[in-house]
């Protein structure tokens, strides 16, 4: 059925090339994106929806944003492009950009204008703001890179850990930390834990000495970090009480929180800021693209970015969607003004121009 | 194998100084795990060393065979108490489990009863080896399924994660429950890729069958030219590493159309699986009578009627195991589907890979556990079938 459908749809591409409709929309789309409860919330908040308007559509998800860039390159080169619409974070989106992976959007034709409180139109470009970090990047979400610990293993007559040095305090918090296993975060944390004022990091950071600095102090602690690489594990290390505290994704630790009923904190403090949205790979037929165009439009607009928040503790992107976002989730986003005293917003532009050089460092210091 | 009512060795009393010695390396050996848990590894060494040693003394010099029974039961309800003190419930089990297991190493050891099974003339070395050569075995044979036993009990976690919760290890039923078995059957997405591998699966094993056969059948008549080429290029797909046919076939299929379909996959799992085809039915066509074609060809039969009356049956179980072999590799196949495949063709194991990297859900370990199951189920026909053929031939006895 499916089968005969694709080879169907296939001829019928190779036929017809070019003489589709603009109008024509395709029926089926593939998206992709990162699995667990982040996909199905963007299932439960877009897809759900826009199936129930056009029920002639199919939407396929495919785990795969992990390995978006590596995966779209070899697309380009085998010139068989079979995604649609593709979940990115900005970094990830900039280099698509950059090689021309990725289609160049006008973000105020494309997107629906935003809906203030007010009944006033606002125009994307304004509603999105700073965020919009590339001319390919359609936005979706906030979220944050912050610390979650083990309240049962806290010692006794010790306070509970709130503070990022905390996480070098091996004295007062023994245990094993779990921290990503790239530089990205870890450097400027350590950085600001060694005495650095948060807004020189990055001018220390650009230095050797400065990278020398950073990777000093994440010596002190190195003999206790489990290092994680995908957003699953400090989850699963916090819940068998591997370790004592660890860095992820704001929303895991949401879901080990209050979904899962395990005995873990949230430690705010110094959390950074990074963006999850989508891109639109550049190369589409024209059919596709129609479909994919429309569909971006409506699980952008206001409305649908506020409905996300329902499903999982991530900040829409939108200005105008944060009023709508139900009471209870606002006291679990990484936006809110009690959680957000002590932020970063990841240095986009630097780490562009510093990773691979920073990487290339903090692998030889970790193989020590 | 000794007949019970003949006696090969008599049973005698070893001297206590060899039989304590033996029993506290056992005793040292438990200890080190009980005493690395608690705290102390050493400690538990010398203790567990200490403990035991006492034990098969006092069985030894004071107890001898008429209390054997009482003395059991004895180190059974002592070392259970031990452990219950030590962990609960779970070493409560554990414990009387190991002292079930010392109260009968001790009368082995000490009366000597381990010479009972071996013929007398062997030398103390010997019986040694005898012994040690068993728990070589064992040991590599817990080794190999350890990973695989793990898996079973946590697939049936109440929790969402990879981990022996203190509910599950008091074996409290609270612990356990099949919500992961319950995601399985109803998730979408689980479900659509148990579809997909039980279409392409079965195709694939089919087309790997056919041409497989043909290719054995063909390859054994001594008159091809180039016999040992072709077989070797055949054979191919499986010596190439998988990820290198994978990005090659990725590049190839998608210049011709074939990439992201379902045809696509089932060809590329087809070639992966035509080896294994090759390779069982050609062993079985050794032992094939070329006569009997011959005779058959004699009576009047036509080459296809030959093939499938007369030669056909014969090599069936070669062809089946080949078959059930490259059914196996399609349904495990990771790495060309993720290259060949698209989203619409995620199988079993892709959905797997990509959710142990993204949610470490126990969702997977129930997969896991079942695809064990069916692994295990044919394996165990392609024995059944091999026995049945290796009868057939008068190979062996039974």
């Amino acid at each position: 059925m499916t089968l005969s459908k694709t080879l169907l749809a296939t001829t019928a591409l190779t036929v017809a090339g070019g003489a589709v409709a603009a109008q024509e929309m395709a029926d089926s789309m593939t998206l992709v994106s990162w699995g667990g409860a982040y996909q199905s919330s963007q299932q439960q908040a877009y897809v759900e929806p826009y199936i129930e308007n056009n029920p002639e559509v199919s939407a396929t998800w495919d785990e795969s944003s992990n390995e978006a860039v590596a995966k779209l390159r070899a697309m380009n080169e085998a010139g068989n492009i079979t995604w649609d619409l593709v979940d990115v974070v900005a970094s990830d989106a900039i280099r698509l950009c950059d090689e021309g992976l990725a289609m160049e959007v006008d973000h105020d034709e494309l997107l629906a204008p935003g809906e203030a409180e007010d009944g006033s139109e606002v125009d994307p470009s304004d509603d999105f703001g700073d965020l919009i970090v590339s001319d390919c990047y359609i936005p979706q979400i906030v979220y944050s890179t912050t610390f979650g610990y083990r309240t049962d293993m806290v010692p006794e007559g010790a306070d509970a850990p709130d503070e990022i040095c905390d996480v070098w305090d091996l004295e007062t918090y023994p245990g094993k930390r779990a921290l990503e296993k790239r530089p990205i975060n870890n450097m400027e944390w350590a950085l600001l834990c060694d005495g650095v004022a948060k807004d020189e990091i990055y001018d220390v950071l650009a230095t050797d000495e400065g990278q020398d600095q950073a990777l000093a102090k994440l010596d002190e602690i190195k003999d206790d970090v489990i290092w994680w690489s995908a957003g699953a594990d400090t989850p699963q290390l916090l819940a068998d009480g591997e370790v004592f505290m660890g860095s992820t994704y704001n929303g895991r630790l949401y879901s080990v929180i209050e979904e899962q009923d395990q005995p873990v904190g949230m430690m705010w403090d110094a959390q950074v800021f990074d963006l999850d949205g989508w891109i639109i790979p550049e190369g589409l037929p024209e059919d596709r693209l129609a479909r994919v165009k429309d569909f971006v439009r409506f699980a952008t607009d206001t409305q649908r970015l506020a409905d996300q928040a329902e499903y999982i503790s991530y900040g829409p992107a939108r200005e105008t969607s944060a009023p709508l976002v139900p009471e209870d989730m606002k006291q679990h986003m990484p936006t809110d003004p009690e959680n957000s005293e002590n932020t970063f917003l990841y240095n986009y532009e630097f780490w562009a121009d510093y990773r691979d050089d920073i990487d290339a460092k903090f692998q030889s210091w970790l193989a020590q | 194998m000794a007949t019970p009512n003949v006696v090969i060795t008599e049973t005698r009393t070893m001297p206590y100084g060899f039989t304590c010695g033996v029993v506290a390396a056992a005793g040292a050996f438990f200890g080190l795990f009980v005493g690395t848990a608690q705290g102390s590894g050493l400690v538990g060494i010398v203790l567990g060393a200490a403990i035991c040693a006492g034990l098969a003394y006092l069985a030894m010099a004071y107890l001898g065979t008429a209390q054997e029974r009482a003395f059991k039961w004895g180190v059974v309800a002592l070392f259970a108490l031990a452990g219950l003190l030590i962990g609960g419930v779970p070493g409560l089990v554990v414990g009387a489990l190991f002292g079930w297991f010392l109260g009968w190493f001790i009368y082995w050891v000490g009366r000597c009863r381990y010479r009972m099974a071996l013929p007398p003339y062997l030398t103390g070395g010997q019986v040694l080896w005898h012994y040690s050569f068993r728990v070589i075995c064992g040991a590599i044979f817990v080794f190999l399924i350890t990973p695989i036993l793990v898996v079973m009990p946590l697939s049936f976690n109440a929790e969402n994660f990879f981990t022996f919760t203190p509910e599950m290890l008091s074996f409290d039923p609270e612990g356990y429950s099949l919500r992961h078995y319950r995601n399985f059957f109803q998730s979408n997405e689980w479900q659509s890729a148990l579809r997909n591998s039980l279409i392409i699966a079965p195709i694939a094993t089919l087309l790997a069958v056919s041409f497989g056969t043909l290719a054995a059948i063909g390859l054994s008549q001594p008159h091809v030219p180039g016999r040992q080429v072709i077989m070797a290029i055949l054979i191919s797909p499986m010596i190439v590493p998988l990820i290198i046919s994978a990005a090659g076939m990725y590049f190839f299929y998608s210049r011709i159309g074939l990439q992201g379909t379902y045809l696509g996959v089932i060809l590329a799992h087809a070639a992966l699986g035509i080896p294994f085809v090759i390779i069982t039915v050609t062993a079985t066509l050794v032992g094939f009578d070329r006569s009997l074609t011959r005779a058959s060809a004699n009576l009047g039969a036509n080459p296809v009627t030959t093939f499938f009356k007369v030669q056909m049956p014969l090599i069936l179980p070669g062809v089946i195991s080949g078959g059930l072999f490259a059914f196996i590799t399609s349904f495990d196949e990771v790495v060309i589907v993720l290259f060949v495949g698209s989203a619409n063709q995620q199988t079993l194991p892709w959905q797997m890979f990509t959710g142990l990297r993204e949610q470490i859900s126990p969702t997977i370990l129930a997969v896991a556990t079942i695809l064990v199951g069916i692994s295990i189920c044919l394996l165990t026909t392609v024995e059944i079938l091999r026995r049945r053929s290796e009868k057939m031939r008068g190979m062996s006895p039974g």
